[in-house]
Protein backbone atom coordinates (compact mmCIF):
# COMPACT_ATOMS: atom_id res chain seq x y z
CA UNK A 1 0.00 0.00 0.00
CA UNK A 2 1.11 3.52 -0.82
CA UNK A 3 2.72 5.34 2.07
CA UNK A 4 0.99 8.65 1.39
CA UNK A 5 -2.38 6.96 1.45
CA UNK A 6 -1.49 5.30 4.67
CA UNK A 7 -0.67 8.65 6.21
CA UNK A 8 -3.90 10.16 5.04
CA UNK A 9 -5.78 7.21 6.42
CA UNK A 10 -4.12 7.50 9.78
CA UNK A 11 -4.92 11.18 9.92
CA UNK A 12 -8.50 10.62 8.95
CA UNK A 13 -8.80 7.84 11.41
CA UNK A 14 -7.38 9.97 14.16
CA UNK A 15 -9.92 12.61 13.38
CA UNK A 16 -12.85 10.24 13.47
CA UNK A 17 -11.65 7.54 15.72
CA UNK A 18 -13.41 8.10 18.95
CA UNK A 19 -14.74 4.61 19.33
CA UNK A 20 -14.07 1.55 21.42
CA UNK A 21 -12.85 -1.18 19.09
CA UNK A 22 -14.20 -4.74 19.33
CA UNK A 23 -11.70 -6.05 16.82
CA UNK A 24 -8.13 -4.90 16.25
CA UNK A 25 -6.75 -6.45 13.10
CA UNK A 26 -2.97 -6.30 12.81
CA UNK A 27 -0.97 -7.27 9.71
CA UNK A 28 -3.38 -10.00 8.74
CA UNK A 29 -2.23 -12.05 5.76
CA UNK A 30 -4.09 -15.00 4.32
CA UNK A 31 -3.28 -17.43 1.56
CA UNK A 32 -5.38 -20.04 -0.21
CA UNK A 33 -2.57 -22.34 -1.28
CA UNK A 34 -0.33 -19.99 -3.29
CA UNK A 35 -3.01 -17.37 -3.73
CA UNK A 36 -2.36 -14.35 -1.48
CA UNK A 37 -5.96 -13.41 -0.70
CA UNK A 38 -5.53 -10.90 2.14
CA UNK A 39 -2.50 -8.60 2.32
CA UNK A 40 -1.41 -6.81 5.48
CA UNK A 41 -4.89 -5.93 6.63
CA UNK A 42 -4.79 -3.50 9.52
CA UNK A 43 -7.77 -1.72 10.98
CA UNK A 44 -10.08 -1.54 13.94
CA UNK A 45 -13.78 -2.35 14.03
CA UNK A 46 -15.90 -0.16 16.31
CA UNK A 47 -18.32 -1.28 18.97
CA UNK A 48 -22.06 -0.83 18.42
CA UNK A 49 -21.69 0.59 14.96
CA UNK A 50 -22.21 -0.83 11.51
CA UNK A 51 -19.01 -1.38 9.58
CA UNK A 52 -19.50 -2.05 5.89
CA UNK A 53 -16.97 -3.84 3.72
CA UNK A 54 -17.26 -3.05 0.03
CA UNK A 55 -15.24 -3.98 -3.02
CA UNK A 56 -15.48 -5.81 -6.34
CA UNK A 57 -15.90 -9.58 -6.58
CA UNK A 58 -12.82 -11.51 -5.54
CA UNK A 59 -11.32 -8.66 -3.54
CA UNK A 60 -11.26 -10.72 -0.34
CA UNK A 61 -14.15 -9.12 1.50
CA UNK A 62 -15.96 -12.42 2.20
CA UNK A 63 -12.68 -14.09 3.12
CA UNK A 64 -11.97 -11.25 5.52
CA UNK A 65 -15.29 -11.42 7.33
CA UNK A 66 -14.95 -15.18 7.66
CA UNK A 67 -11.58 -14.82 9.38
CA UNK A 68 -13.25 -12.81 12.12
CA UNK A 69 -15.03 -15.93 13.42
CA UNK A 70 -12.49 -18.33 11.91
CA UNK A 71 -15.05 -19.89 9.57
CA UNK A 72 -12.44 -19.46 6.83
CA UNK A 73 -10.57 -22.39 8.36
CA UNK A 74 -13.16 -24.76 6.92
CA UNK A 75 -11.19 -24.41 3.68
CA UNK A 76 -8.41 -26.99 4.16
CA UNK A 77 -5.66 -25.17 2.23
CA UNK A 78 -5.88 -21.87 4.07
CA UNK A 79 -2.84 -20.31 5.82
CA UNK A 80 -2.77 -17.15 7.91
CA UNK A 81 -0.34 -14.82 9.64
CA UNK A 82 -0.78 -11.71 11.78
CA UNK A 83 -3.28 -11.28 14.54
CA UNK A 84 -6.89 -10.44 15.16
CA UNK A 85 -7.57 -9.20 18.66
CA UNK A 86 -11.14 -9.53 19.84
CA UNK A 87 -11.67 -7.66 23.11
CA UNK A 88 -8.06 -8.06 24.23
CA UNK A 89 -7.81 -11.72 23.20
CA UNK A 90 -5.99 -12.99 20.13
CA UNK A 91 -8.55 -15.20 18.39
CA UNK A 92 -5.80 -17.45 16.99
CA UNK A 93 -4.55 -18.23 20.52
CA UNK A 94 -5.02 -22.00 20.91
CA UNK A 95 -6.26 -21.43 24.44
CA UNK A 96 -9.15 -19.37 23.09
CA UNK A 97 -11.49 -22.00 21.68
CA UNK A 98 -13.06 -21.49 18.30
CA UNK A 99 -16.49 -22.47 19.64
CA UNK A 100 -16.22 -19.83 22.35
CA UNK A 101 -15.30 -17.22 19.74
CA UNK A 102 -18.25 -18.15 17.54
CA UNK A 103 -20.58 -17.93 20.52
CA UNK A 104 -19.52 -14.29 20.89
CA UNK A 105 -19.26 -13.52 17.18
CA UNK A 106 -22.36 -14.67 15.32
CA UNK A 107 -22.78 -14.85 11.58
CA UNK A 108 -25.52 -14.46 8.97
CA UNK A 109 -24.78 -15.94 5.57
CA UNK A 110 -25.31 -14.89 2.00
CA UNK A 111 -27.94 -17.52 1.31
CA UNK A 112 -30.50 -18.12 4.06
CA UNK A 113 -29.53 -21.43 5.66
CA UNK A 114 -32.15 -22.41 8.22
CA UNK A 115 -32.05 -25.97 9.53
CA UNK A 116 -34.76 -28.29 8.18
CA UNK A 117 -36.56 -28.08 11.50
CA UNK A 118 -39.45 -26.09 12.90
CA UNK A 119 -39.13 -22.33 13.24
CA UNK A 120 -39.03 -22.76 17.02
CA UNK A 121 -36.28 -25.39 16.91
CA UNK A 122 -34.22 -23.25 14.56
CA UNK A 123 -34.11 -20.38 17.03
CA UNK A 124 -33.75 -22.65 20.06
CA UNK A 125 -30.87 -24.58 18.47
CA UNK A 126 -28.13 -22.21 19.67
CA UNK A 127 -29.28 -21.97 23.30
CA UNK A 128 -29.83 -25.74 23.37
CA UNK A 129 -26.32 -26.67 22.28
CA UNK A 130 -25.02 -24.31 24.91
CA UNK A 131 -26.89 -26.28 27.55
CA UNK A 132 -30.13 -24.32 28.03
CA UNK A 133 -32.89 -26.91 28.30
CA UNK A 134 -35.55 -25.17 30.41
CA UNK A 135 -38.71 -24.94 28.29
CA UNK A 136 -39.82 -21.65 29.80
CA UNK A 137 -36.46 -19.99 29.25
CA UNK A 138 -36.35 -21.29 25.67
CA UNK A 139 -39.87 -19.99 24.96
CA UNK A 140 -38.80 -16.56 26.10
CA UNK A 141 -35.57 -16.64 24.11
CA UNK A 142 -37.41 -17.71 20.96
CA UNK A 143 -39.99 -14.95 21.24
CA UNK A 144 -37.42 -12.30 22.11
CA UNK A 145 -35.13 -13.30 19.25
CA UNK A 146 -37.92 -13.46 16.69
CA UNK A 147 -39.15 -10.05 17.84
CA UNK A 148 -35.58 -8.78 17.65
CA UNK A 149 -35.37 -9.97 14.08
CA UNK A 150 -38.71 -8.31 13.24
CA UNK A 151 -40.36 -11.55 12.19
CA UNK A 152 -42.37 -12.47 15.30
CA UNK A 153 -45.71 -11.17 14.01
CA UNK A 154 -45.35 -13.15 10.80
CA UNK A 155 -44.52 -16.49 12.43
CA UNK A 156 -45.97 -16.45 15.94
CA UNK A 157 -48.89 -18.71 14.92
CA UNK A 158 -46.77 -21.22 13.05
CA UNK A 159 -43.74 -21.78 15.28
CA UNK A 160 -43.96 -25.53 14.82
CA UNK A 161 -43.97 -25.43 11.05
CA UNK A 162 -40.89 -26.22 8.99
CA UNK A 163 -38.68 -23.20 8.39
CA UNK A 164 -38.46 -24.07 4.71
CA UNK A 165 -42.08 -23.04 4.28
CA UNK A 166 -41.06 -19.42 4.81
CA UNK A 167 -40.17 -17.02 2.00
CA UNK A 168 -36.51 -16.24 1.31
CA UNK A 169 -36.69 -12.91 3.12
CA UNK A 170 -38.41 -14.48 6.12
CA UNK A 171 -35.83 -17.28 6.17
CA UNK A 172 -33.04 -14.73 6.28
CA UNK A 173 -34.66 -12.88 9.21
CA UNK A 174 -35.17 -16.25 10.90
CA UNK A 175 -31.43 -16.85 10.49
CA UNK A 176 -30.80 -13.47 12.10
CA UNK A 177 -33.14 -14.48 14.95
CA UNK A 178 -31.23 -17.75 15.30
CA UNK A 179 -28.05 -15.73 15.59
CA UNK A 180 -29.58 -13.34 18.17
CA UNK A 181 -30.80 -16.22 20.34
CA UNK A 182 -27.36 -16.81 21.84
CA UNK A 183 -26.97 -13.06 22.44
CA UNK A 184 -23.66 -12.55 20.67
CA UNK A 185 -21.52 -9.46 20.96
CA UNK A 186 -20.75 -9.04 17.27
CA UNK A 187 -22.83 -10.04 14.25
CA UNK A 188 -21.07 -10.70 10.96
CA UNK A 189 -23.24 -10.47 7.85
CA UNK A 190 -21.90 -11.81 4.57
CA UNK A 191 -23.97 -10.17 1.82
CA UNK A 192 -27.15 -10.93 3.77
CA UNK A 193 -29.51 -9.38 1.20
CA UNK A 194 -27.95 -10.53 -2.06
CA UNK A 195 -30.45 -13.39 -2.42
CA UNK A 196 -33.46 -11.28 -1.39
CA UNK A 197 -36.04 -9.17 -3.20
CA UNK A 198 -36.08 -5.35 -2.67
CA UNK A 199 -38.79 -5.34 0.00
CA UNK A 200 -37.12 -8.08 2.04
CA UNK A 201 -33.84 -6.22 1.58
CA UNK A 202 -35.41 -3.06 2.99
CA UNK A 203 -36.68 -5.00 6.01
CA UNK A 204 -33.26 -6.46 6.71
CA UNK A 205 -31.65 -3.04 6.33
CA UNK A 206 -34.10 -1.51 8.81
CA UNK A 207 -33.38 -4.37 11.13
CA UNK A 208 -29.64 -3.72 10.97
CA UNK A 209 -30.31 -0.14 12.07
CA UNK A 210 -32.26 -1.45 15.05
CA UNK A 211 -29.70 -4.08 15.95
CA UNK A 212 -26.73 -1.73 16.12
CA UNK A 213 -28.08 -0.34 19.39
CA UNK A 214 -27.13 -3.60 21.05
CA UNK A 215 -24.67 -5.26 18.71
CA UNK A 216 -21.53 -4.46 16.77
CA UNK A 217 -22.20 -5.32 13.13
CA UNK A 218 -19.83 -6.03 10.27
CA UNK A 219 -21.56 -6.31 6.93
CA UNK A 220 -20.09 -7.33 3.59
CA UNK A 221 -22.02 -5.95 0.67
CA UNK A 222 -21.49 -5.54 -3.05
CA UNK A 223 -24.22 -2.93 -3.06
CA UNK A 224 -22.66 0.50 -2.49
CA UNK A 225 -25.98 2.22 -1.93
CA UNK A 226 -26.66 -0.27 0.82
CA UNK A 227 -23.33 0.48 2.46
CA UNK A 228 -24.05 4.21 2.21
CA UNK A 229 -27.54 3.77 3.66
CA UNK A 230 -26.84 1.60 6.66
CA UNK A 231 -23.22 1.80 7.75
CA UNK A 232 -21.31 4.15 10.00
CA UNK A 233 -17.89 3.23 8.69
CA UNK A 234 -16.85 1.69 5.42
CA UNK A 235 -13.75 -0.18 4.31
CA UNK A 236 -12.99 -0.46 0.59
CA UNK A 237 -11.16 -3.65 -0.33
CA UNK A 238 -9.32 -4.18 -3.59
CA UNK A 239 -7.19 -7.19 -4.52
CA UNK A 240 -6.88 -8.29 -0.91
CA UNK A 241 -5.85 -4.88 0.42
CA UNK A 242 -7.72 -2.23 2.36
CA UNK A 243 -7.54 0.79 0.09
CA UNK A 244 -9.51 3.10 2.31
CA UNK A 245 -11.24 2.86 5.64
CA UNK A 246 -13.07 5.79 7.14
CA UNK A 247 -16.50 6.95 8.15
CA UNK A 248 -19.07 6.21 5.51
CA UNK A 249 -20.10 9.77 4.66
CA UNK A 250 -16.49 10.78 4.04
CA UNK A 251 -15.74 7.72 1.95
CA UNK A 252 -18.67 8.29 -0.35
CA UNK A 253 -18.54 12.10 -0.54
CA UNK A 254 -14.85 12.77 -0.42
CA UNK A 255 -12.76 9.64 -1.05
CA UNK A 256 -9.05 10.21 -0.58
CA UNK A 257 -7.89 7.48 -2.96
CA UNK A 258 -8.37 7.57 -6.72
CA UNK A 259 -9.26 3.86 -6.79
CA UNK A 260 -12.02 4.34 -4.22
CA UNK A 261 -13.39 7.20 -6.24
CA UNK A 262 -13.30 5.13 -9.44
CA UNK A 263 -15.10 2.28 -7.72
CA UNK A 264 -17.84 4.26 -6.02
CA UNK A 265 -18.52 6.29 -9.17
CA UNK A 266 -18.93 3.03 -11.04
CA UNK A 267 -15.85 3.15 -13.28
CA UNK A 268 -15.09 -0.49 -12.47
CA UNK A 269 -16.35 -3.33 -10.33
CA UNK B 1 -13.24 -17.22 -42.15
CA UNK B 2 -13.16 -16.58 -45.90
CA UNK B 3 -9.98 -18.59 -46.24
CA UNK B 4 -11.62 -21.53 -44.50
CA UNK B 5 -14.51 -21.44 -46.90
CA UNK B 6 -12.29 -21.67 -49.98
CA UNK B 7 -10.53 -24.91 -49.13
CA UNK B 8 -12.95 -26.45 -46.64
CA UNK B 9 -16.68 -27.05 -46.60
CA UNK B 10 -18.58 -25.16 -43.92
CA UNK B 11 -19.97 -27.07 -40.96
CA UNK B 12 -23.46 -26.15 -42.13
CA UNK B 13 -23.06 -27.92 -45.48
CA UNK B 14 -21.42 -30.90 -43.80
CA UNK B 15 -24.41 -31.24 -41.49
CA UNK B 16 -26.76 -30.98 -44.49
CA UNK B 17 -24.96 -33.88 -46.16
CA UNK B 18 -25.05 -36.01 -43.05
CA UNK B 19 -28.78 -35.48 -42.68
CA UNK B 20 -29.56 -38.04 -45.35
CA UNK B 21 -27.67 -40.74 -43.50
CA UNK B 22 -29.48 -39.80 -40.29
CA UNK B 23 -32.83 -40.55 -41.90
CA UNK B 24 -31.89 -44.24 -41.82
CA UNK B 25 -31.44 -43.98 -38.10
CA UNK B 26 -35.09 -42.97 -37.79
CA UNK B 27 -35.87 -46.69 -37.93
CA UNK B 28 -33.49 -47.22 -35.05
CA UNK B 29 -35.21 -44.46 -33.13
CA UNK B 30 -38.45 -46.40 -33.35
CA UNK B 31 -37.13 -49.90 -32.74
CA UNK B 32 -34.69 -49.28 -29.89
CA UNK B 33 -37.29 -48.08 -27.34
CA UNK B 34 -39.35 -51.22 -28.06
CA UNK B 35 -36.35 -53.44 -27.31
CA UNK B 36 -35.79 -51.54 -24.07
CA UNK B 37 -39.46 -51.96 -23.18
CA UNK B 38 -39.22 -55.73 -23.69
CA UNK B 39 -36.21 -55.85 -21.36
CA UNK B 40 -38.19 -53.98 -18.71
CA UNK B 41 -41.18 -56.30 -19.15
CA UNK B 42 -39.01 -59.41 -18.73
CA UNK B 43 -38.14 -58.42 -15.17
CA UNK B 44 -41.76 -57.66 -14.36
CA UNK B 45 -42.94 -61.01 -15.72
CA UNK B 46 -40.21 -62.83 -13.82
CA UNK B 47 -41.45 -61.25 -10.60
CA UNK B 48 -45.03 -62.11 -11.43
CA UNK B 49 -43.99 -65.69 -12.27
CA UNK B 50 -42.22 -66.08 -8.95
CA UNK B 51 -45.19 -64.75 -7.02
CA UNK B 52 -47.55 -67.02 -9.00
CA UNK B 53 -45.46 -70.16 -8.32
CA UNK B 54 -45.16 -69.25 -4.65
CA UNK B 55 -48.89 -68.68 -4.35
CA UNK B 56 -50.08 -71.89 -6.07
CA UNK B 57 -47.70 -74.16 -4.19
CA UNK B 58 -48.47 -72.36 -0.94
CA UNK B 59 -52.19 -72.99 -1.50
CA UNK B 60 -51.49 -76.69 -1.99
CA UNK B 61 -49.56 -76.67 1.29
CA UNK B 62 -52.42 -75.02 3.15
CA UNK B 63 -54.86 -77.58 1.77
CA UNK B 64 -52.89 -80.16 3.76
CA UNK B 65 -51.84 -78.14 6.84
CA UNK B 66 -54.23 -75.69 8.44
CA UNK B 67 -53.12 -72.06 8.28
CA UNK B 68 -54.05 -71.67 11.96
CA UNK B 69 -51.60 -74.40 12.94
CA UNK B 70 -48.98 -72.83 10.70
CA UNK B 71 -49.25 -69.52 12.53
CA UNK B 72 -49.92 -70.65 16.10
CA UNK B 73 -47.88 -73.84 16.55
CA UNK B 74 -44.46 -73.17 18.03
CA UNK B 75 -42.85 -76.42 16.89
CA UNK B 76 -41.42 -77.06 13.43
CA UNK B 77 -40.78 -80.76 13.04
CA UNK B 78 -41.59 -81.94 9.51
CA UNK B 79 -39.21 -84.88 9.12
CA UNK B 80 -41.44 -87.57 10.51
CA UNK B 81 -44.61 -89.36 9.50
CA UNK B 82 -47.23 -86.95 8.20
CA UNK B 83 -49.60 -87.36 11.15
CA UNK B 84 -46.87 -86.56 13.71
CA UNK B 85 -45.38 -83.65 11.77
CA UNK B 86 -45.44 -80.13 13.23
CA UNK B 87 -45.56 -77.13 10.95
CA UNK B 88 -45.37 -74.13 13.29
CA UNK B 89 -43.63 -71.36 11.36
CA UNK B 90 -42.95 -69.48 14.60
CA UNK B 91 -39.94 -71.72 15.31
CA UNK B 92 -38.31 -70.71 12.04
CA UNK B 93 -39.39 -67.07 12.31
CA UNK B 94 -37.82 -66.82 15.76
CA UNK B 95 -34.55 -68.20 14.35
CA UNK B 96 -34.59 -65.60 11.60
CA UNK B 97 -35.52 -62.76 13.92
CA UNK B 98 -32.88 -63.72 16.50
CA UNK B 99 -30.13 -63.67 13.88
CA UNK B 100 -31.50 -60.41 12.41
CA UNK B 101 -31.65 -58.73 15.83
CA UNK B 102 -28.07 -59.71 16.66
CA UNK B 103 -26.96 -58.57 13.21
CA UNK B 104 -28.59 -55.16 13.62
CA UNK B 105 -27.13 -54.69 17.12
CA UNK B 106 -23.73 -55.09 15.46
CA UNK B 107 -24.38 -53.31 12.16
CA UNK B 108 -26.36 -50.20 13.15
CA UNK B 109 -23.95 -48.63 15.67
CA UNK B 110 -20.81 -49.56 13.74
CA UNK B 111 -22.23 -48.66 10.34
CA UNK B 112 -23.65 -45.36 11.56
CA UNK B 113 -20.44 -44.40 13.36
CA UNK B 114 -18.46 -45.20 10.21
CA UNK B 115 -20.87 -43.09 8.14
CA UNK B 116 -20.57 -40.14 10.53
CA UNK B 117 -16.80 -40.41 10.48
CA UNK B 118 -16.64 -40.55 6.69
CA UNK B 119 -19.11 -37.75 6.14
CA UNK B 120 -18.20 -35.33 8.94
CA UNK B 121 -14.62 -35.96 10.03
CA UNK B 122 -12.62 -37.68 7.30
CA UNK B 123 -10.66 -35.57 4.84
CA UNK B 124 -11.46 -35.98 1.18
CA UNK B 125 -8.30 -38.08 0.85
CA UNK B 126 -9.19 -40.48 3.66
CA UNK B 127 -12.69 -40.89 2.29
CA UNK B 128 -11.30 -41.75 -1.13
CA UNK B 129 -9.33 -44.61 0.45
CA UNK B 130 -11.89 -45.94 2.94
CA UNK B 131 -15.05 -45.93 0.82
CA UNK B 132 -13.78 -48.33 -1.87
CA UNK B 133 -12.49 -50.68 0.85
CA UNK B 134 -15.95 -50.70 2.43
CA UNK B 135 -17.46 -51.51 -0.93
CA UNK B 136 -15.04 -54.40 -1.42
CA UNK B 137 -16.21 -55.76 1.93
CA UNK B 138 -19.75 -55.65 0.54
CA UNK B 139 -18.63 -57.72 -2.43
CA UNK B 140 -17.25 -60.70 -0.46
CA UNK B 141 -19.33 -63.81 -1.29
CA UNK B 142 -21.58 -64.78 1.61
CA UNK B 143 -20.24 -68.33 1.66
CA UNK B 144 -16.87 -66.90 2.68
CA UNK B 145 -18.59 -65.08 5.53
CA UNK B 146 -20.27 -68.38 6.44
CA UNK B 147 -16.98 -70.18 6.87
CA UNK B 148 -15.58 -67.13 8.69
CA UNK B 149 -18.45 -67.52 11.18
CA UNK B 150 -18.03 -71.28 11.59
CA UNK B 151 -14.24 -71.57 11.72
CA UNK B 152 -13.20 -68.28 13.30
CA UNK B 153 -16.00 -66.50 15.17
CA UNK B 154 -17.63 -69.56 16.77
CA UNK B 155 -14.33 -70.92 18.28
CA UNK B 156 -13.52 -67.38 19.46
CA UNK B 157 -16.91 -67.00 21.15
CA UNK B 158 -16.47 -70.47 22.67
CA UNK B 159 -13.34 -69.20 24.43
CA UNK B 160 -14.87 -65.88 25.52
CA UNK B 161 -18.30 -66.98 26.72
CA UNK B 162 -18.23 -68.71 30.11
CA UNK B 163 -19.73 -72.16 29.72
CA UNK B 164 -18.90 -72.25 26.03
CA UNK B 165 -21.12 -72.21 23.01
CA UNK B 166 -22.37 -75.01 20.81
CA UNK B 167 -20.73 -75.43 17.43
CA UNK B 168 -23.93 -74.30 15.70
CA UNK B 169 -25.56 -71.28 17.31
CA UNK B 170 -27.39 -68.03 16.60
CA UNK B 171 -24.80 -65.63 17.99
CA UNK B 172 -21.93 -66.32 15.61
CA UNK B 173 -23.86 -66.07 12.32
CA UNK B 174 -25.75 -63.08 13.78
CA UNK B 175 -22.52 -61.20 14.39
CA UNK B 176 -21.14 -62.11 10.98
CA UNK B 177 -24.35 -61.14 9.14
CA UNK B 178 -24.00 -57.84 11.01
CA UNK B 179 -20.43 -57.43 9.79
CA UNK B 180 -21.63 -58.17 6.28
CA UNK B 181 -24.27 -55.42 6.50
CA UNK B 182 -21.97 -52.74 7.98
CA UNK B 183 -20.69 -51.52 4.58
CA UNK B 184 -24.22 -51.26 3.25
CA UNK B 185 -25.44 -49.16 6.17
CA UNK B 186 -22.24 -47.09 6.25
CA UNK B 187 -22.29 -46.41 2.55
CA UNK B 188 -25.99 -45.56 2.21
CA UNK B 189 -26.03 -43.46 5.39
CA UNK B 190 -22.91 -41.64 4.27
CA UNK B 191 -24.54 -40.82 0.95
CA UNK B 192 -27.54 -39.42 2.77
CA UNK B 193 -25.39 -37.34 5.13
CA UNK B 194 -23.17 -36.13 2.33
CA UNK B 195 -26.23 -34.81 0.53
CA UNK B 196 -26.94 -32.39 3.40
CA UNK B 197 -25.80 -28.98 2.14
CA UNK B 198 -22.67 -27.52 3.67
CA UNK B 199 -24.47 -24.24 4.37
CA UNK B 200 -26.35 -26.03 7.16
CA UNK B 201 -23.12 -27.17 8.81
CA UNK B 202 -21.79 -23.63 8.53
CA UNK B 203 -24.97 -22.26 10.09
CA UNK B 204 -24.54 -24.49 13.12
CA UNK B 205 -20.81 -23.93 13.43
CA UNK B 206 -21.34 -20.16 13.35
CA UNK B 207 -23.45 -20.62 16.50
CA UNK B 208 -20.50 -22.17 18.28
CA UNK B 209 -21.48 -25.81 17.74
CA UNK B 210 -18.70 -28.39 17.87
CA UNK B 211 -18.24 -30.83 15.00
CA UNK B 212 -19.94 -33.54 17.03
CA UNK B 213 -22.94 -31.31 17.75
CA UNK B 214 -23.15 -30.43 14.07
CA UNK B 215 -23.08 -34.13 13.14
CA UNK B 216 -25.61 -35.32 15.73
CA UNK B 217 -28.02 -32.41 15.92
CA UNK B 218 -28.00 -31.01 12.38
CA UNK B 219 -26.63 -33.42 9.79
CA UNK B 220 -28.08 -36.65 11.19
CA UNK B 221 -31.64 -35.30 11.61
CA UNK B 222 -31.49 -33.76 8.13
CA UNK B 223 -30.36 -37.08 6.67
CA UNK B 224 -32.61 -39.20 8.89
CA UNK B 225 -34.86 -40.52 6.14
CA UNK B 226 -31.90 -41.90 4.19
CA UNK B 227 -30.27 -43.25 7.34
CA UNK B 228 -33.39 -45.09 8.52
CA UNK B 229 -34.00 -46.42 5.02
CA UNK B 230 -30.49 -47.88 5.12
CA UNK B 231 -31.32 -49.60 8.44
CA UNK B 232 -34.50 -51.10 7.03
CA UNK B 233 -32.73 -52.32 3.90
CA UNK B 234 -30.08 -53.81 6.21
CA UNK B 235 -32.80 -55.63 8.19
CA UNK B 236 -34.30 -56.85 4.96
CA UNK B 237 -30.92 -58.16 3.86
CA UNK B 238 -30.39 -59.91 7.22
CA UNK B 239 -33.80 -61.60 7.05
CA UNK B 240 -33.07 -62.93 3.59
CA UNK B 241 -29.46 -63.95 4.32
CA UNK B 242 -29.02 -67.65 3.61
CA UNK B 243 -25.48 -68.98 3.34
CA UNK B 244 -24.07 -67.72 6.64
CA UNK B 245 -26.97 -69.04 8.72
CA UNK B 246 -27.03 -72.36 6.86
CA UNK B 247 -23.36 -72.98 7.55
CA UNK B 248 -23.03 -71.63 11.08
CA UNK B 249 -26.59 -71.54 12.50
CA UNK B 250 -27.45 -75.20 12.61
CA UNK B 251 -30.71 -76.98 11.80
CA UNK B 252 -32.73 -77.17 14.99
CA UNK B 253 -35.83 -74.96 14.69
CA UNK B 254 -36.88 -73.56 18.04
CA UNK B 255 -39.14 -70.81 19.28
CA UNK B 256 -37.01 -70.37 22.40
CA UNK B 257 -34.44 -67.63 22.34
CA UNK B 258 -31.06 -68.96 23.36
CA UNK B 259 -28.32 -67.43 21.27
CA UNK B 260 -25.69 -69.98 22.26
CA UNK B 261 -27.72 -72.93 20.98
CA UNK B 262 -28.41 -74.24 17.50
CA UNK B 263 -31.31 -72.64 15.62
CA UNK B 264 -32.76 -72.74 12.14
CA UNK B 265 -33.86 -69.80 10.04
CA UNK B 266 -36.48 -69.79 7.30
CA UNK B 267 -33.80 -69.56 4.63
CA UNK B 268 -31.69 -72.35 6.13
CA UNK B 269 -34.76 -74.63 6.20
CA UNK B 270 -35.40 -74.05 2.51
CA UNK B 271 -31.78 -74.94 1.75
CA UNK B 272 -32.01 -78.08 3.90
CA UNK B 273 -35.10 -79.33 2.07
CA UNK B 274 -33.79 -78.37 -1.38
CA UNK B 275 -30.60 -80.33 -0.79
CA UNK B 276 -32.22 -83.38 0.73
CA UNK B 277 -33.97 -86.23 -0.99
CA UNK B 278 -37.48 -85.00 -0.28
CA UNK B 279 -39.84 -86.31 -2.90
CA UNK B 280 -41.86 -84.06 -5.19
CA UNK B 281 -45.44 -83.68 -4.02
CA UNK B 282 -44.81 -84.43 -0.35
CA UNK B 283 -46.01 -82.01 2.32
CA UNK B 284 -42.41 -81.18 3.14
CA UNK B 285 -41.85 -80.26 -0.49
CA UNK B 286 -44.79 -77.85 -0.41
CA UNK B 287 -43.75 -76.48 2.98
CA UNK B 288 -40.73 -74.74 1.49
CA UNK B 289 -43.09 -72.65 -0.63
CA UNK B 290 -45.09 -71.65 2.41
CA UNK B 291 -41.87 -70.71 4.20
CA UNK B 292 -40.70 -68.89 1.07
CA UNK B 293 -43.96 -66.99 0.96
CA UNK B 294 -43.56 -65.96 4.60
CA UNK B 295 -40.02 -64.80 3.87
CA UNK B 296 -41.24 -62.89 0.84
CA UNK B 297 -43.89 -61.14 2.95
CA UNK B 298 -41.29 -60.16 5.57
CA UNK B 299 -38.91 -58.59 3.06
CA UNK B 300 -41.76 -56.99 1.15
CA UNK B 301 -43.05 -55.35 4.32
CA UNK B 302 -39.53 -54.18 5.14
CA UNK B 303 -39.04 -52.62 1.73
CA UNK B 304 -42.43 -50.90 1.87
CA UNK B 305 -41.53 -49.70 5.36
CA UNK B 306 -38.27 -48.27 4.01
CA UNK B 307 -40.17 -46.31 1.38
CA UNK B 308 -42.76 -45.11 3.88
CA UNK B 309 -40.07 -44.00 6.34
CA UNK B 310 -38.13 -42.19 3.64
CA UNK B 311 -41.20 -40.11 2.92
CA UNK B 312 -42.35 -39.68 6.50
CA UNK B 313 -39.06 -38.55 8.03
CA UNK B 314 -37.89 -36.43 5.15
CA UNK B 315 -36.81 -33.06 6.45
CA UNK B 316 -37.33 -30.87 3.42
CA UNK B 317 -34.45 -28.66 2.54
Amino acid sequence: MDITINKQMVQKDKKNQEFTPVFNINNLNLWYGQDHALKDIKFDIPEKQVTAIIGPSGCGKSTFIKTLNRMVEMVPIVRMSGEIVYRDKNIFDPKYGVEELRTQVGMVFQKPNPFPKSIYDNVAYGPRIHGIKNKKVLDEVVEKSLRGAAIWDEVKDRLNENAYGLSGGQQQRLCIARCLAIEPDVILMDEPTSALDPISTLKVEELVQELKKDYSIVIVTHNMQQAARISDRTAFFLNGEVVEYTDTSTLFSNPSDKRTEDYITGRFG
Amino acid sequence: MSRDKSNQKSIRSMIQEKKSSRSQSAVMEKVVPKIFLICAIISIFTTLGIVFTLLTETFTFFSRVSIVEFITNTRWFPFTSDENADYGILALVMGTLTVTAIAMVVAIPVGLAAAIYLSEYASAKTRKVIKPILEVLAGVPTIVYGFFALTFVTPLLDKIIPGGISIFNALSPGIVVGIMIIPMIASLSEDAMNAVPNSMREGAMALGATRFEVAIKVVLPAALSGVIASFVLGISRAIGETMIVTIAGGSRPTADINVTESIQTMTAYIVQVSQGDTGFGTTIYYSIYAVGMTLFLFTLIMNLLAQFISRKFREEY
